[in-house]
């Protein structure tokens, strides 16, 4: 059996008939959407852990230390510990904050972000929700997700939580123009916003391979502006913890404060899964022309280890900037994204249509 | 802004951002370099600095003879009264009475490790030792007398 050509869609084809003849089809709907949401929260716990660790891991290297190596095995317990601490702490609103809204901001930017997890091809056929519009879904998704901030800055009635939620604003607005116009390029070659289209479409070659440099420009245009989005170093101005403590974040604690953070990392996957959907392939295995024993073996790999591996490459990268490069100034910021990143990717997508119009990608 | 302007800008900031990378990637691919050492774990091979200041002693030598005259210089350079020294009288080879230290008390709890006793020395007699493992249950047991006993001043030393 080829491993990543396994369809998963007869799996969930197996469990839904196994549920209509056991209950009515109200239930099997019910019952459906109760085990996908109990694996998208489990999923997105163990994620979070799991990045968590990974980050600190990566920052240690970057900076010749260890990390963190005391609690179990190379210290893969201080990320169980450092939850079981956050979800024990006690949870303070401030006496001048606006109460109703300062509990809900945390719930609305959570819930925005595994929203966003609904369209995304974790392998051959394992989509929750494979909708036509898949990729303007997910931008329209995770753009609601800076309401939630601006609510949390706002609420907490404190001018370092409003500034930094000022600025998560302004720079989240600005930068999405250009991922945007990034993710149409691919749209525009792919023909299609749905991201099983999408991942299809690459099946002969991954776009970074068959678009030439207009689609490594895009890629890279992409990456800085998805880093930007996330409100990650070196666009960390909403935090800017020199600056504003913790930006709108800073009034939060206990488990509220770990809402805010566990969104974080859950936004960083969705972006960086969005991007390896779009310029890497998704779920499809790494081939090379027609070297068949060569793509043999690559499709032995398992599909959905394709689609993390490729994710968690690009983690890495955005780890990796993160870990290097200093924060910029808001006027810097502003000027990298009016001066540089929209006019390049506005031309890039001009050039990626004429391209695909006269067929010069293969 | 010219066009060429526009584009080198683009090009010396892609340039820079690449070497930031590549220290960093060399960091994390490299890691023999740590500057962090798994301390409880390599207390045999604990690789300390030559001028790491633990805690200030007294060299001996094998004839259990040292070098401080007791002139006080230490005391009188210690910003916080870590170092009191006691004096006596001993009556050396040729008859005389010559001043010479009784006990040299060093409480360890207050020093900061200034190393201004070290700079005052004029006999090289006190040195800072690299040995940091102080912790006791009880203070009184920082309170330390330098001088080994029944020790005596080396010939020579004045």
């Amino acid at each position: 059996m080829i491993l990543s050509i396994y369809n998963f869609t007869s799996l969930t084809d197996n469990f839904h008939s196994f549920l209509s003849a056991h209950m009515a089809e109200g239930f099997v709907l019910a019952t459906e959407l109760v085990v996908t949401g109990l694996l998208v929260i489990t999923f997105v716990a163990v994620l979070a852990m799991v990045l968590i660790y990974l980050e600190r891991k990566v920052a240690a290297y970057m900076q010749l230390r260890e990390g963190p190596n005391r609690v179990g095995i190379y210290g893969t317990g201080q990320v169980v510990a450092d939850v079981l601490k956050l979800v024990l702490k006690e949870g303070i609103t401030p006496n001048g904050a606006d109460k109703l809204m300062f509990n809900l901001a945390p719930y609305v930017v959570l819930s925005t972000c595994m929203l966003a997890l609904a369209p995304i091809a974790f392998g051959n056929g394992l989509v929750l929700w494979d909708l036509n519009i898949g990729v303007l879904y997910i931008t329209s998704i995770t753009s609601l997700g800076v309401i939630g901030i601006l609510i949390a800055g706002w609420s907490s009635n404190n001018k370092y939580s409003m500034l930094g939620a000022m600025r998560s604003g302004a720079q989240i607005v600005s930068y999405e123009l250009s991922a945007g116009l990034c993710i149409i390029s691919i749209v525009v070659l792919s023909g299609s916003m749905q991201m099983s289209e999408i991942v299809n479409s690459q099946a002969d070659g991954w776009w970074i391979f068959k678009g030439h440099i207009p689609v490594i420009i895009a890629f890279v245009i992409f990456i800085i502006a998805a880093t930007a989005e996330l409100n990650r170093a070196p666009f960390d101005l909403a935090e800017a913890e020199s600056e504003l403590t913790a930006g709108f974040h800073t009034e939060y604690s206990g488990m509220k404060f770990a809402m805010f953070f566990l969104a974080e990392y859950i936004n960083m996957f969705v972006l960086c899964a969005l991007a390896a959907t779009l310029f890497l392939g998704g779920w499809m295995p790494f081939h090379i022309g027609n070297w068949t024993a060569f793509n043999n073996v690559m499709d032995y790999i398992p599909s959905p280890l394709w689609f993390f591996g490729k994710t968690f490459f690009i983690i890495f990268i955005i780890m990796w900037f993160r870990w290097t490069f200093p924060r910029l100034r808001v006027d810097q910021l502003l000027d990298l994204e009016w001066k540089y990143l929209l006019p390049i990717s506005m031309v890039n997508l001009l050039a990626i249509a004429l391209m695909n119009i006269l067929g010069w990608h293969f | 802004m010219t066009l060429g302007n526009y584009f080198g800008n683009i090009y010396k900031g892609l340039k820079s951002l690449a070497t930031g990378m590549r220290l960093t990637g060399k960091y994390f691919v490299r890691r023999g370099d740590s500057l962090t050492q798994n301390y409880p774990n390599n207390r045999e091979t604990l690789k300390l600095a030559d001028r790491f200041r633990g805690e200030v002693v007294m060299p001996h030598n094998e004839s259990n003879e040292h070098r401080c005259t007791g002139c006080t210089a230490c005391e009188l350079a210690c910003p916080n009264g870590s170092i009191k020294i006691l004096t006596k009288f001993v009556v050396n080879e040729e008859g005389k009475k010559k001043k010479a230290i009784d006990t040299f008390v060093y409480h360890l709890d207050t020093c900061t490790m200034c190393n201004l006793c070290i700079v005052a020395c004029p006999t090289d007699a006190i040195i800072m030792a690299n040995n940091f493992e102080h912790s006791v249950f009880d203070r009184t047991k920082l309170l330390k007398v330098l001088n080994k006993p029944e020790s005596k001043i080396m010939t020579g030393v004045e």
